[in-house]
């Protein structure tokens, strides 16, 4: 396959940026969008040119690091995968592919199509987490037995590997999906609820400090979320907020 | 120099206790003048990082990725065992403790597993008590699978993304220090040398990858929690960044680099397709409580499949030759990894692989949905239920079970595993191999620590399947935070680390003169030019299987490669801006030193255990022959300048509570 592509391009936090177009040619369909570009950058040292910078690390879709905006699509085409899992199959030979990086306020770009997402640290920081000390005399794992049910739906809520995509598809550039799936993890279970008021209001308080933007239940988080986390957590999130409020 | 392995006197199951007991400690007013370093974010490295703050330290962390929470344990799939006995099938401290040392090939000291074992059952505790959300039965209690090398079911999980919800547990505890201003920290930022004053860890320098600023850092002490080094070899399951330069600069300071030929190759993992890859999928082994492996039994099927004229479910029943169950009947498919490789390397090289490169094996779960489905079936009270309706059934059995695997095997290989069976194939996994710790996980280095799988004290020859988180947060939560304290007792008067100092000035000019060589290089060749060439010497002669005249060779050819690099590599760009070209240049020029030790270490060893198979010491029906007489001792090795010119040291490994015996999975 011979493909167009065409880059976002920045320098650092203070250059503007643009668009720049390569070719790339004898793409092969089995090779993971990654691959596509590390031939590309293999390319263009080759050429003495300035690689493209991009993030990513496992490669196997759960570290969260790798956050490409492909064709006006958060980890590009295709359902439940990151960028690193997205292979060229999914394209045609001559297609023309645009590659941007997350944008949103709180998620700056370092360079090219890098970006910082240190906020979701300072989320998680502010509140994601039961305050239990490193013991080794917690009770027993199975003193508390917690229903499946919850324990399930606790999983899938943690099962987010913040890497942002919600953020960078929704038109309001909101948090609320990485925010409520850990409050819904630590809502779910009993081991959680001892601070979950507590939690919740911090947590959003933090996630209005970092420039999120609001929420107005478009869905779009939803479907492009490559772990599938749903929208029900963003429900849950707003009665624990609520009950927090009043109570 | 002399090996002290500091193991506490008493009966194995009473010497950590006696440890604890009798350890010098800090008191909390003293633990607040001290500063601890901790690289690599991990599970072993966060909960180090978070424990010790906890307890009163001043800690740093570092993470090369932008943020702590992508470590690569985070990939792990399948479990972590503990020995809790829930299913009440016989487990216990001791077996775990025993099964580890057997599945090791009797490579490992006895009290650090027994210890590992000991404490295995606090760290389930402790991550429910954080919230990590463990698979439960419908009783609400915790579930429990198999993994290879065992015969009772220990291993907690979380689907097939147990290293992932440990992991977020670790890293929440880390962002609760972080946010109290006890842990201080630092993301994209590299470790690129360990600072030694006067014989002791004083520090680290780093760079800040995003400006690239060289950082000094002074602390009392140092924790290496940073890996293994399986991209050594190029091609395996670690991540992109994954790295051995932590050890490999700690090892030249002074480290001890202990059974460095001791690499880990995992049997199921998503076969390699073409030159461009850039790394391996593994596919858990969990897998293989259900899956069941088999290639032809007639070399001719074998072929048709290769060239796609046959399909895997034309090949009947008694055509199919289910190998593992057939030469290992004890265990079948859940022998140990090491044994499972190297079966199938040896069917696929006897011309029974499936894939066009003849290189995979198949992995079904024909059986597996056929047998759930009929329990489920038999559960709804379906009477006489048809074929497919039993399939359907069974195929969301095994989703809720593998669910995400599959999804993650479907969205690589283009194959819907439901329907055909997986075509798997070994790969680089792990490394049991290390900086070498005595029973406080000290290095050499008095005041350098080395973590999980960064250090080399557990698994022997060959870790078993969900140990290794199980090891990671042991070192991490629970061995650490004693152990720590009978050193930095001594520290209480030192002060605060001056980090100006010619000890820090010259470890800051070395790495600024090896930044300044690549970027002033003019060389014409990339760094993964270089990569993918070390890493095909490595897996052709350093991998599976080894023998004298190969590894010779290896040897000859990683020194060649190696001046050819520091001639020819061509980095791009400049020293003060992000620059992942340089980043990666310097951890190649790491891995083509360590590649000559692993494969000087191979050389060493002239007996096969564990994931070390040296083909010239094997039994007539191809197991691995061990030689206790001679080998039953850990490979320390210590840097001299070269690594061919390394010395060797031994730490004879004694056997006080086990028998040493042949390994049969029979």
């Amino acid at each position: 396959m011979n493909l167009t592509l065409k880059i976002w391009r920045q320098a650092g936090p203070d250059d503007k940026g643009r668009m720049v177009t390569y070719q790339v040619k004898n793409v092969n369909p089995d090779m993971s969008f990654l691959e596509m570009l590390d031939v590309l950058n293999e390319d263009l040292i080759a050429k003495g040119e300035d690689p493209v910078a991009f993030d990513h690390d496992c490669r196997e879709g759960i570290c969260g690091m790798c956050s490409l905006y492909i064709n006006g699509e958060a980890h590009g085409p295709g359902r439940g995968i990151t960028t690193c899992q997205l292979h060229m199959r999914s394209f045609k030979d001559g297609d023309t592919i645009i590659i941007e990086p997350w944008r949103a306020k709180a998620f700056p770009v370092i360079k090219d199509l890098v970006t910082d997402r240190s906020a979701f640290d300072r989320i998680i920081q502010a509140g994601g987490y039961i305050s239990v000390n490193t013991s080794g005399n917690t009770i027993d794992a199975n003193a508390i037995p917690i229903p499946k049910e919850n324990a399930d739906k606790a999983f899938d809520a943690a099962t987010c590997i913040g890497c942002g995509a919600c953020v960078a598809t929704c038109k309001n550039s909101s948090a609320m999906l990485f925010v409520s799936a850990k409050v819904s993890q630590l809502a779910l279970l009993p081991q959680g609820r001892v601070e979950a008021k507590e939690r919740v209001l911090k947590m959003v308080h933090q996630m209005d400090l970092e420039g999120f933007g609001n929420c107005t239940n478009t869905g779009a988080c939803e479907v492009e979320c490559p772990k599938g986390i749903s929208l029900e957590n963003i429900a849950r999130m707003n009665r624990e907020y609520l009950a927090a409020v009043i109570s | 120099m002399r090996l002290d392995s500091k193991i506490p006197a008493g009966p194995l199951e009473e010497k950590w206790t006696r440890y604890k007991g009798t350890v010098n400690l800090v008191s909390p007013a003293n633990k607040r003048k001290l500063d601890v370093i901790v690289v690599g974010t991990g599970l072993a490295g966060a909960s180090a990082a978070a424990s010790l703050a906890e307890l009163g330290y001043n800690v740093k962390a570092f993470c090369f990725q932008d943020s702590p929470r992508r470590a690569h344990s985070i990939a792990a799939q399948g479990g972590i065992n503990a020995a809790k006995n829930y299913q009440n099938d016989g487990d216990s401290v001791y077996r775990l403790f025993y099964d580890t040392i057997k599945g090791g090939d009797y490579r490992s000291r006895e009290a650090n597993v027994y210890r590992l074992a000991e404490v295995s059952a606090n760290i389930i505790d402790q991550c429910v008590a954080q919230g990590v959300p463990f698979a439960r039965d419908y009783g609400g209690l915790l579930d429990n699978r198999s993994f290879g090398g065992t015969q009772v079911s220990r291993t907690f999980y979380a689907k097939g993304q147990t290293g992932q919800q440990l992991l977020l547990g670790a890293y929440s505890a880390l962002s609760r220090q972080i946010a109290k201003g006890t842990v201080q920290m630092f993301a994209r930022h590299e470790m690129l040398d360990v600072v030694v004053v006067d014989g002791k860890a004083r520090g680290i320098i780093a760079r800040n990858l995003v400006t690239g600023e060289i950082e000094r850092h002074g602390a009392h002490a140092v924790l290496l929690a940073t890996g293994g080094y399986g991209n050594v070899f190029f091609l395996s399951t670690n991540a992109m960044g994954s790295n051995g330069s932590a050890a490999w600069k700690a090892h030249k300071r002074g480290a001890l680099f202990a059974n460095p030929c001791f690499t880990q190759i995992h049997p199921t993992c998503i076969p390699q397709s073409g030159e461009y890859q850039s790394k391996l999928t593994l596919m858990s082994e969990s897998l293989r409580n259900d899956g069941r492996i088999w290639v032809p039994k007639d070399r001719k099927d074998a072929e048709l499949l290769r060239e796609g004229k046959l399909k895997p479910i034309d090949i009947p029943e008694e055509k199919r030759d289910y190998y593992l169950e057939r030469r290992y009947p004890a265990f079948g498919n859940l022998v140990p990894r090491d044994v499972a490789s190297r079966a199938a390397k040896e069917r696929c090289d006897e011309g029974y692989g499936v894939n066009p490169t003849g290189k995979a094996v198949f992995l079904d779960f024909e059986s597996a949905i056929m047998r759930y489905g009929q329990v489920e079936a038999n559960l709804q009270g379906i009477k006489n239920p048809s074929k497919e309706k039993i399939r359907e059934l069974g195929e969301k059995i095994i989703e809720a079970k593998y669910g995400n695997l599959f999804q993650m095997y479907e969205k690589i290989t283009d194959i819907n595993p439901y329907k055909s069976p997986m075509m798997i194939y070994p790969a680089v996994h792990y490394t049991m191999g290390g900086i070498w710790v005595d029973y406080e996980l000290m290095t050499t280095i008095p005041g350098l620590y080395a973590l999980g799988e960064a250090n080399f004290s557990d698994h022997g020859a060959n870790r078993l399947g969900a140990s290794a988180l199980m090891q990671g947060l042991a070192d991490g939560y629970f061995v650490i935070p004693y152990t720590i304290g009978n050193y930095l007792a001594g520290e209480i008067k030192t002060g605060k680390i001056d980090t100006n100092t010619p000890e820090f000035e010259s470890a800051e000019k070395e790495v600024r003169d090896r930044i300044a060589h690549f970027l002033g290089n003019n060389g014409k060749t990339s760094v993964d030019t270089f990569h993918r060439e070390l890493g095909k010497i490595m897996w052709d002669k350093c991998g599976m299987s080894r023998n004298a005249q190969g590894l010779q060779e290896a040897i000859r050819e990683i020194q060649a490669l190696r001046e050819e690099f520091w001639k020819d590599v061509k980095v791009p760009g400049r020293s003060d801006m992000y620059n992942p070209e340089l980043d990666k240049a310097g951890r190649v020029a790491d891995f083509l030193e360590l590649g000559e030790l692993m494969c000087l270490d191979a050389l060493d060893r002239n007996e096969s255990c564990g994931g070390h198979f040296r083909e010239e010491y094997q039994t007539e029906d191809g197991e691995a022959l061990r030689n206790d007489a001679e080998y039953a001792y850990v490979a320390a090795w210590e840097y001299t300048g070269k690594p061919s010119e390394a010395i060797l040291h031994k730490e004879q490994l004694v056997f006080e509570n086990v028998e040493l015996k042949a390994r049969s999975y029979k």
